[in-house]
Order: structure tokens, then sequence, then C-alpha cells
């Protein structure tokens, strides 16, 4: 029996792989990704069926265990945003060569326009890097229909899937037919072939030459998968090859259908016959995808002169940030200029008064406290150096800290502050976020603790994965003794509760760091206000000792 | 019907509930919704908006192209006028006028009121004194909803009916207060319809 339901996109894939059977969900939170997770551990299907939804240490952590499920025969999928797949990228790379045996989506999502991100990636790319196919929904309904969809097809060609959403459809709530009962999980099975799970290079050279034969394969799957659409046109002058979320944009500018014919691209690799079927019959062609321009790069080649191609490469749409309608009907004018009839009448002027308002740290946020106190213990110094990491603290490059010189990737502070000791810089201090630091800052400080060097490692604890909306962090309660195991000395391992009242201990800790030659820790601790209000913690911030 | 919305606020205000809300009441009617919404580093006291398009047949943008939006429902008179190249020619702008000044360079409130009057149909007034009044100053957005709701194909019985679903599990005086809040808005929005 099908219901309607209004989902998010994050939402109608984690419930289509619900309902597909799947066993496991693994994933480290990051905006837009974040709701896939959260729904899981939510919903009462996954509840009964005890299926696994703990958030992991990182995305690579995440995907091993992911694709263990799966060589167990289990179908599981695995969270992240898009720059969680650089974190996991050893692991993704080579399960390409393993293959996958129960079926396994790799749900990535991307953000262009940048909205919580440090770029505009595009997952397309690893995809065609690593020989493993991606599904892009360009619709909520499709995001539902396309999880069973990808596990069949994980399953049937034994190789893992992308699932690639981006921001606007992981974060826009739609009405979608979903199916109210579940499909059975599977059996535990082992692979038919276990010599490609063992990727010593004597396996690895006979899996390769399979695995660009199985490409072939999924090409000719592409062809005539039924999310790869061709829609006649009357006018042909010009073909249209949209993909993804775009689509919707299209339908947008000719609610009463496109006079073009037209290829939507939802499965990749790219369906060559189809795109080829296109072209004979279009004079040009015009490219509309959102984010990086794969497909246009891939049609356009190296010699770019066969036929005319328009698209992200030329100017005619957006190079940067996400699309909408109004770039598509805005580019299709350019190109053809009887279309200006489709513009709405009038259209209002921006207002010229409004000022941008940037996002800031929450009142009685513990971050506030540490910006505030370590400002002040390197007020005396010209050239010390702060290294930011991500977090919701990154913010404490804006006013009024304006504290942080970088910020890179999940971990940098700590490194980038050590090799930046090693070239000179004193004082050199990383900031860095308790779940971040347990992401990626744990072999960092491993380094920094091996040559004893000279900076200082401020770990701000707020108990929680914040700036995602508070998901359990995986170093809570454990921070100091990982410092400790790790080989922090007992002596240079201070802790403090970033509270107003303790302002002045603080800087004082700070500028004894500074001032010890080698490595110093300060644990600064306060639970995020946010989730303090969640938990009804109304006597004030909790600490722990 | 066809009615789309862009909900405009700073972080934290509340203007997702009011989507939310919306979102339950059309499912209930049977209608098709698509809403756009804002999460991560901008929920930060950053401005939101969101997308909220309702409608009988099909939907295809999840984004309200340039032009065509129905409605600017704002919680903050500054963030009303970010979007006013998404209004309509006929369309209506509703917002509180209690300013939210979390940056330095906030403009002139004199020059806000100025720029919200410059023709155009226009609801505007303090929701957040009125929320105070009626219920409890976390209740504006539910005032919001009720000047709003005078656009939207949406019978205010069924409108109350999802208020009360969304907050159930929050007690009944929270229940009462937000219906209190939606009423007082609905009400004070008819003076300027008439007007």
């Amino acid at each position: 029996m099908k219901i309607t339901k209004l989902l998010l996109g994050d939402e109608a894939f984690a419930l289509g792989a619900v309902n597909a059977g799947m066993s496991g969900a693994y994933g480290y939170p990051g905006t837009p990704s974040t709701e896939i997770m959260e729904f899981v551990q939510a919903n009462p299907t996954a509840k009964e069926r005890h299926i696994h939804s703990h958030w992991s240490s990182n995305e690579k952590t995440a995907y091993e265990e992911a694709l263990g499920m799966s060589y167990a025969g289990k179908r599981s999928i695995v969270t992240m945003k898009h720059v969680g797949l650089n974190a996991c990228a050893d692991a993704f790379v080579n399960s390409g060569m393993t293959g996958a045996n129960g079926g396994l989506l790799v749900a990535v999502a991307d953000d262009p326009s940048m909205h919580s991100s440090q770029n505009e990636q595009d997952s397309r790319f690893y995809g065609e890097f690593a020989f493993i196919p991606v599904l892009e929904p360009s619709n909520q309904q499709e995001a539902y229909d396309m999880a069973e969809y990808g596990f069949k097809l994980s399953e049937k060609y034994e190789i893992p899937v992308i699932f690639r959403l981006v921001t606007r459809l992981s974060h826009s709530r739609a009405t979608v037919n979903v199916e109210t009962k579940a499909l059975p999980e599977n059996e535990i099975h082992f692979p038919s072939d276990g010599r490609r799970w063992v990727l010593m290079p004597g396996n690895s050279r006979v899996r390769y030459k399979e695995l660009i034969k199985i490409y072939d394969k999924l090409e000719m799957a592409s062809e005539t998968s039924p999310y790869n659409v061709y829609t006649p046109g009357s006018d042909h002058s010009l073909g249209i090859i949209v993909s993804g979320i775009a689509a919707n944009y299209l339908n947008e500018v000719f609610p009463d259908g496109c006079p073009f014919p037209t290829v939507k691209i939802s499965q990749y690799p790219l369906p060559k016959v189809m795109i080829h079927g296109l072209a004979e019959e279009c004079k040009e062609l015009l490219v509309i995808e959102e984010g990086q321009p794969f497909i246009e790069k891939a049609l356009r080649g190296i010699l770019d002169s066969g036929k005319k191609i328009y698209g992200k490469l030329d100017g005619n749409l957006v190079r940067t940030g996400e699309l909408n309608p109004d770039h598509i009907l805005e580019c299709l004018i350019k190109l053809r200029p009887e279309l200006d009839s489709l513009r709405a009448g009038e259209i209002r002027e921006a207002c010229d008064i409004t000022v941008a308002r940037p996002p800031s740290l929450c009142k009685g946020c513990g971050h506030r406290d540490v910006f505030q106190a370590l400002n002040d213990s390197l007020a005396g110094y010209k050239d010390a150096r702060v290294f930011g990491d991500i977090g919701c603290y990154t913010l404490g490059y804006l006013a009024p800290f304006k504290a942080l010189h970088t910020v890179l990737d999940m971990g940098a502070s700590i490194t980038m502050a050590k090799g930046a000791s090693e070239a000179g810089v004193h004082p050199s201090v990383a900031v860095i976020g308790d779940s971040t630091f347990t992401h990626s800052g744990l072999s960092g400080l491993l380094d920094a603790v091996n040559e004893d060097s000279n900076i200082l490692v401020i770990i701000s604890d707020n108990l929680t994965t914040g700036m995602t909306g508070g998901q359990d962090s995986q170093g809570t309660g454990k921070i100091e003794d990982i410092c400790l195991g790790l080989g922090v000395k007992q002596e240079n391992l201070h802790t403090i509760d970033s509270l107003p009242k303790n302002h002045d201990e603080m800087v004082e800790l700070f500028k004894n760091a500074i001032d010890h030659k080698g490595l110093s820790v300060v644990v600064s601790r306060r639970e995020c206000i946010q989730t303090a209000r969640r938990h009804g913690a109304h006597r004030g911030p909790k600490t722990t000792e | 019907m066809k009615t789309d919305i862009v909900l405009a606020g700073v972080g934290g205000q509340g203007i997702l509930s009011v989507a939310t809300i919306l979102g339950v009441a059309a499912l209930k009617e049977g209608l098709n919704i698509k809403q756009a919404e804002v999460h991560g580093m901008s929920q930060r006291g950053g401005d939101v908006q969101s997308n909220l398009r309702i409608s009988s047949s099909p939907i295809h943008s999840d984004l309200i192209p340039a032009g065509k939006a129905d409605l600017i429902v704002s919680l903050e008179p500054m963030e009303a006028l970010r979007y006013l190249p998404t209004l309509s020619p006929e369309g209506w702008i509703v917002t509180s006028t209690a300013p939210f000044v979390n940056i330095p360079d906030y403009p002139d409130m004199e020059e806000i009121e100025k720029e919200l009057s410059k023709g155009g149909n226009l609801i505007a007034f303090d929701m957040e004194e009125m929320a105070k009044e009626v219920a409890s100053p976390r209740s504006s957005n539910m005032v919001l909803l009720g000047a709003a709701s005078h656009f939207i194909e949406i019978t205010s019985d069924k409108i109350e009916d999802a208020i009360r679903s969304v907050f159930s599990s929050k007690g009944e005086a929270i229940v009462e207060a937000n219906i209190k809040a939606f009423r007082a808005g609905r009400e004070k929005a008819d003076s300027f319809i008439t007007k």
C-alpha cells in the first residue's frame, strides 16, 4: 500500500533505503547530508529491526564499516557531504576494486553555492575516477524510488553506487508516495569471488581488467535506465541535455512542455548512444547541470571542434553557485531571444538598503569565551598565528573576534600549526572542536607529541557536533584520556570550563602554555547552548571534569 | 490553486515552524508542496529564508522564479526587503516591524519603513509586541502565520488543526498560546486588507 508523506530529499532517500531492506546506515554529520542518518535513527521500522545507525568517527571509518556490511551480503548506505568523500577517498576508490556484495549506496550531498562548505566539488568526477556508477535523482520522489533501484544496481553489478544529492534536493521538502511496508533484509551471504576482496597486486591486476569491463556494462545499463529519459520536441534547432535537479528548473521555465528535444540524465556513466541520438537530431546542444560542468566537459573533449555546445564553460550559464529557474530562462533567452515572452511581467528592483547578515556564534556559546581569552593572551605578540578548523568556531574568523588565520579541512588546525611552528612562527596556536578532533585531529596530535612541537592546541569541547545541529560527538567524555593516550604529558594538558567568569584564568592558562617550550593542550569545555536548551539544562551550563 | 511564498527571518526566529505547519495543513488537503529551506551555518543568527510552494497541480522547481511569488512572509522588516525581486507586482508583503538588530550596520528604521510602503500591498505591524500581549514572545511566528493566512487557500480551521498537531507534544498550554497568537494575527491583518 502507498501513502503520501511530506519529506526532505534526504529523508525520502533514507526512507527508500529502509523500505528496500537496508540493514545498516553509517556516516559522519555534514551539511546537507545529516538528515539522512537522523531520519534512520528516528524511523520505527529501523528501530524495530535494529538497523545500525550510530554515527561514526569520520567518513573513512563509516565507509569501511558500510563496506564490511556489504561484504557480509547485507544492504548498507554510507552518508556524507561532498568533502567527506575526500576524507574516505582511499576506501572509496579501492571499493571499486573490491566491488560490493550486498547493495552499497554511497550517499554524497554536494553543496553548490557553498551554503555551508568550503568548496563546490562535484562528486560525479569521483564516480568516473573510481569506475563507480552514479545515480542523481532529480526530485524527492526519485530520491525515494532510486534507493531500491540503486541497491539492485549495486547487487547486479557487484559494485558500490554513488547516490548524488545536492543542497536543494537534500533540504527541500515535497510530497512523496511511499510504501507502507519494508522489504525483508538480506541474509548473510559471502561473496562468490573472494579474491578481489584481497587487494594484493596479483589479485588487483586481474580485478582491474574486470572492472573496466563492468564499467562498459554499466554504460549499457545507463542507456536503458528508466531514469535517463529522452523527450521529443518540435524545435530541432536546439537539443537540451539536463541532469538531476536542473530538470525541474527546465520544466518550470516550460510548464506546458519544452519545445526542444531533451535528454534528462539521472544515471551515469553517461549513456553515449542516447546523447548521440539527440546530437544527430538537433543542430546545437545546451547542457544544464547542477554543479561543475561534468557532462559538458565529456561532450566537448579537448578539441571541441564538433557541434556547437552551450553551457557553463562558455559562460552562457553561471559557472559558480547553484542554478535556479531564472538562470535557465536567461540562458535560453540569450540563445533564443524570441523566448523573452516567458519572462514574468514586472520584476521589482532589489532594495539597496538591505545589508548582509552573516551568521555568528550564539550568545552563551563557549567558543566565544575561548576566542575572547585567546585574543587577550595573544595581544602582546605581533606575529602570532591561529590555525582554525571546521565547525561553528570557524565563525571566530569573523568580527568581533577576527581570531583565525586559516581554515582548510577537518583536522588541519593542529598539523598546519605544527608546520608553521617549524618554519619559526611563534606563538602558533591550533583551535579545534571536539568532534573534528576525533574525526581527523588524532593522528596530527600524535605527530606533534612525537616531535614535542612548540604549539598550543586548544580543543574547544562543546560535547556535540554543533554546526550540523547537535549530533553525538564520538569523543565526549574521553578527550583528556585520548590526549594522554597519544602521549601528551599530564603537566602539559589542562582543562578549563569556558565560562565568562573564568576569563582571567583562561588568559593566564593560554599565556603559560604559549611560554612553555613544546606541546601544550588546553581542553576548554562548555556544553553547546543549543543542545543544552534541548536537554532542558536550565540551571546553567553542564560541564564535566 | 497555487500559492508561492517566500518565508524570511533571522536564524532562530521560528520561520521554519511556519513552513512546517503550512506543509502539514496542505498535505492533509491533498495539495502538492515543495519547500526549500536552509540548514547549517546560516542558522547561526544569519538571514534565513524558505521558499514554500503549495499547488493543486504538480510543482516543478523547489525555488520560486523572480517576480512570481504571491507572498513575502517575514518576521523581520529588513529581511522582508531582501526578497523584493521575487515578489509579483500583485503580491503581498506580510511582515513584523520589530527589527532584529545583531549587526553593527543595521539600516535606519525610518528608511526601512519607507521602502516597505513604496507601493504594493503591505501588512506590517509589531508581531513580537502582539505575541507578548496575547500569548508569549515566542509565538510571534504564529501571529505572522495568522496575518498571512488570508492569502493562502487553506481554511483557518485547517491551519489551526495543523498548529495543534505540530505543537501537541509540547502540551495543551503551548498549543492554546499558539492558536491565540494565530487568531490575533489573523484579526489584525483584516484591518489592513479592508483599508
